[in-house]
């Protein structure tokens, strides 16, 4: 096992001891985080795959709508009916806090009338056409929301790896070098003691040797 | 307040012109890319991509997966869905767990 390279002295000792404390704090707050947001990604990427499959049945509609609304009218009347819209679309975009992950959280923002969203008469146009961009409006804000989680769960993916990365760096790395390493100094500093004990015995031997020679 | 752009061919985003979105017709990758990264630093919250465009355009949406604004996000076009929106989320998963695990 790798081992810190560290003088085996009583304060490197405690140093050591510290610092190897602090690493298991470190990778218990870590792992829970990792925990929980894993258990949030889940959650997340579950509603993600709902919406994307309700979203995507849902454009396949709207474009087949569209399709035929596009071969029933004239490529140029089509654009002309389309070109000028009768409302606008903004999103406001606060930041939501996920476990220290900032996603945005996006909410439509409509300007014009609600009720009348065609922007051209109806008497130049495909009844499809109304029927697309109708549904093309209600499909908005879940396409709001599609956005939003994804977006999330492709920041909280990120957060994820990284943290996973830190969990298993402290776990596998950090806290087996630490834990080597404190036991080489407890041993080296142990062998000191028990070398200083048998020398301070024979000196005293040797002492006690003494005043029988000069008697 | 953010605004919202579409990109993608003529065909598959006409339509959303009608409802108050800014409209990109653009159906080269390189020429989309530039305008991704145009529209990235302007006003833009969320950039809908029309899938097949989005697929060939990885490199350039790639750059602005992992900052909150803006999202990137691939919607069917008028030849329907490859499966590869799905494909992203399944990839987010094993990225982040290390096997996709949810169903």
């Amino acid at each position: 096992m790798a081992m810190i390279k560290v003088n085996p002295t009583r304060m490197e000792l405690t140093k050591l001891k510290k610092r190897n404390k602090t690493a298991r704090r470190g990778h218990k707050l870590l792992k829970d985080k990792r925990d929980e947001m894993v258990k949030q990604f889940l959650d997340l990427v579950r509603k993600n795959r709902l919406l994307r499959a309700e979203i995507e049945d849902l454009l396949a509609g709207i474009n087949a709508s569209f399709s035929i609304a596009g071969a029933a009218m004239s490529v140029q009347a089509l654009e002309q009916a389309l070109c000028y819209p009768k409302q606008e679309v903004f999103v406001d975009a606060v930041t939501k806090n996920i476990m220290s992950v900032n996603v945005p959280v996006f909410t439509p923002k409509l300007s014009g009338e609600k009720n009348d969203i065609y922007p051209y008469g109806l008497a130049f146009t495909s009844g499809e056409l109304d029927r697309a961009v109708g549904g093309l409006a209600s499909v908005m804000p879940k396409l709001l929301e599609l956005a939003q989680t994804e977006k999330a769960v492709m920041l909280l993916a990120e957060e994820i790896e990284k943290t996973r990365r830190r969990v298993n760096a402290l776990e596998h790395v950090m806290i087996p070098e630490q834990e080597e390493t404190i036991k080489y100094i407890v041993a080296k500093l142990d062998e000191d003691e028990r070398s200083n004990t048998s020398r301070l015995m024979k000196v005293k031997e040797m002492v006690l040797e003494r005043p029988s020679e000069k008697a | 307040m953010y605004k919202i752009a579409i990109i993608g061919d003529r065909e598959s985003v006409l339509c959303y012109k009608a409802i108050g979105l800014d409209v990109y017709v653009e159906t080269s990758f390189q020429k989309a890319s530039k305008l991704l990264n145009e529209l990235a630093v302007k006003n833009y919250a969320v950039i809908f991509i029309i899938e097949d465009l989005y697929g060939k355009m990885k490199t350039a949406v790639d750059k602005y997966m992992y900052s909150p604004l803006p999202a990137i996000i691939s919607v069917p076009g008028k030849k329907g869905s490859d499966g590869s929106g799905m494909a992203a989320i399944k990839q987010a998963v094993e990225r982040a767990i290390g096997a996709d695990i949810v169903n």
